[in-house]
């Protein structure tokens, strides 16, 4: 079932995704190295945040094919858990539990997916609080801690399951402006330690620093890619240098 | 400004006076005032004093079975509610025909149905005489299946309050559907929907006088029983009426007290 070093960690082939009649995903193809930072970029509704969703099979892909670390993604039950096990996953809501304190909040799907015991998940909670800089925010819910933190605890909570990839929707776009830093700084420094990413946002500060490719999408297909001074510098199509326009100010 | 400073402070205890009278709990007044009075009247009045002893002897029978029902009823309500947002479309049909047929019919009509045709049918296929099951524990099983239908639709709303993205980020962490309704859904809608199930427990205390028509001996059927000796129609039905309106304020009030306890918890 793994992947051998010659394959990409996700390989996306000819897939397309319906809803009802519209077409959110038309025919997309891409792969992810190992340890590869993506980003996707492209308007609202453009299906950068389905295509997102397919690769850990939060939707499911009407044609084509996912292979994430060597597994196809497909409709069995334990192929998906397997690779939602490697993937994690970081939303633009945050998507904490609000009834758990944050250290249970980061322990609760390693005792219950991973079987750790509480001391040894509470243990790596500890060390990744601390990773992301809130230590002492431990024992408190979500509800009392600012967006920026509650991000970062979300982002610890998917790296307590050790994943070998990390997908995050939009993770600043809900975040007031003086807080999008403390979350980027986190990704910056994963980034930094050879995680594989696929980041769907259009923080310019992170794609200049972090990203080694970025994808530009409009009505559900990939229009050009290419590395970040490339697509920002120099946009080859009409669309992208329009969109680029629009929000580079 | 010192001026205006007289003549703006005097102003202001009026207004929160005021506003305090409009804010005062007087309804909570003219119900304890018409329940001191019915007490006294018990307390100095010897006819009254033998009809609310009379009474009082119902009320553990009462409070029993309110008591057992509700908890039997939490756990079929979720069965049911859990039934009633399964993606499996076999259970969940199965659940909703259930749910709509049980709230297709007045729960007076139920009780005799479940009581005189669905309980001894059952107890005919396991080969037990009819009379086999007492009818306190008929009337029990009646409200029971009643109330899990109605129920389950408040833990339906429940679970559905909670947005899809919670079941979205559970399911991301590799957890299986069960264990996110289990560890994640459930607690969060369980607190959203203790309010609703507070009014369902008032509701069953209420409809718990019902089962009377089964003849068992709670409050509402010892006040019947005796009144068809004594003919005090009056006097009965008012001490059962103050008995009612005591359990059920002084239950409200408890379960008000609860939910500002848990809302202080956060």
């Amino acid at each position: 079932m793994s992947r051998s070093a010659s394959q990409p960690m996700i390989l996306i082939e000819n897939v397309s995704k319906y809803f009802g009649a519209f077409r959110a995903l038309d025919q997309v193809n891409l792969s992810v190295e190992a340890g590869e930072v993506l980003m996707i970029i492209g308007p609202s509704g453009s299906g950068k945040s389905t295509l997102l969703r397919c690769i850990n099979h939060l939707e499911v892909p009407d044609a084509g094919r996912i292979v994430v670390d060597g597994i196809t993604v497909n409709n069995n039950e334990a192929h998906i858990n397997a690779v939602r096990a490697e993937v994690g996953m970081v939303f633009q809501r945050f998507e904490l539990f609000p009834h758990l304190t944050v250290l249970e909040n980061i322990c609760l799907a390693q005792q219950k997916v991973r079987r750790r015991s509480r001391r040894e998940s509470e243990q790596i909670a500890w060390q990744l609080l601390e990773k992301v800089g809130i230590p002492d925010q431990a024992h408190k819910h979500p509800g009392q801690l600012s967006g920026g933190q509650q991000q970062r605890v979300a982002i610890a909570r998917s790296l307590a399951m050790q994943p070998k990839i990390m997908l995050f929707d939009e993770p600043t776009s809900a975040l007031d402006p003086e807080m999008i830093k403390e979350v980027l700084d986190v990704m910056l420094a994963l980034a930094a330690e050879g995680m594989t990413m696929v980041v769907v946002s259009h923080e310019m500060g992170f794609a200049r620093n972090a990203a080694n490719r970025v994808v530009f999408m409009d009505q559900g297909r990939i229009i050009e890619q290419g590395a970040p001074e490339a697509i920002f510098g120099a946009p080859q199509h009409e669309r992208t240098k329009l969109f680029l326009s629009r929000i580079l100010h | 400004m010192a001026i205006e400073h007289d003549q703006i402070i005097p102003s202001r205890p009026t207004v929160t006076w005021r506003t305090g009278l409009a804010q005062f709990p007087w309804w909570l007044v003219i119900i304890l005032t018409i329940i001191i009075i019915m007490v006294l009247r018990i307390i100095f009045d010897p006819i009254h004093r033998d009809i609310f002893i009379t009474i009082l002897q119902g009320l553990g029978l009462t409070l029993y079975v309110t008591v057992v029902s509700f908890v039997l009823s939490l756990v079929l309500g979720l069965v049911l509610g859990l039934g009633r947002v399964a993606k499996n479309p076999i259970l969940r049909n199965l659940a909703i025909t259930y749910i709509e047929f049980i709230r297709g019919v007045p729960m007076l009509v139920l009780i005799f149905t479940i009581s005189f045709a669905v309980v001894p049918l059952v107890a005919r296929t396991f080969g037990l005489p009819n009379n086999a099951v007492s009818l306190t524990t008929r009337a029990i099983i009646a409200l029971v299946l009643i109330y899990g239908a109605y129920i389950a639709e408040i833990f339906r709303a429940g679970i559905e309050s909670i947005g899809r993205g919670q079941m979205e980020a559970a399911r991301s962490l590799g957890m299986s559907h069960v264990q996110a309704m289990r560890y994640v859904i459930l607690p969060q809608a369980v607190r959203n929907v203790l309010p609703a199930l507070g009014n369902d427990l008032i509701a069953m205390l209420k409809d718990s006088s019902l089962v009377s028509v089964l003849g068992v001996r709670e409050m509402t059927q010892v006040a019947r029983l005796s009144v068809s000796t004594s003919f005090r129609y009056e006097e009965t039905y008012f001490i059962l009426t103050l008995f009612y309106l005591s359990l059920t304020l002084v239950l409200s009030l408890l379960l008000q007290l609860l939910q500002r306890r848990m809302r202080a918890k956060g």
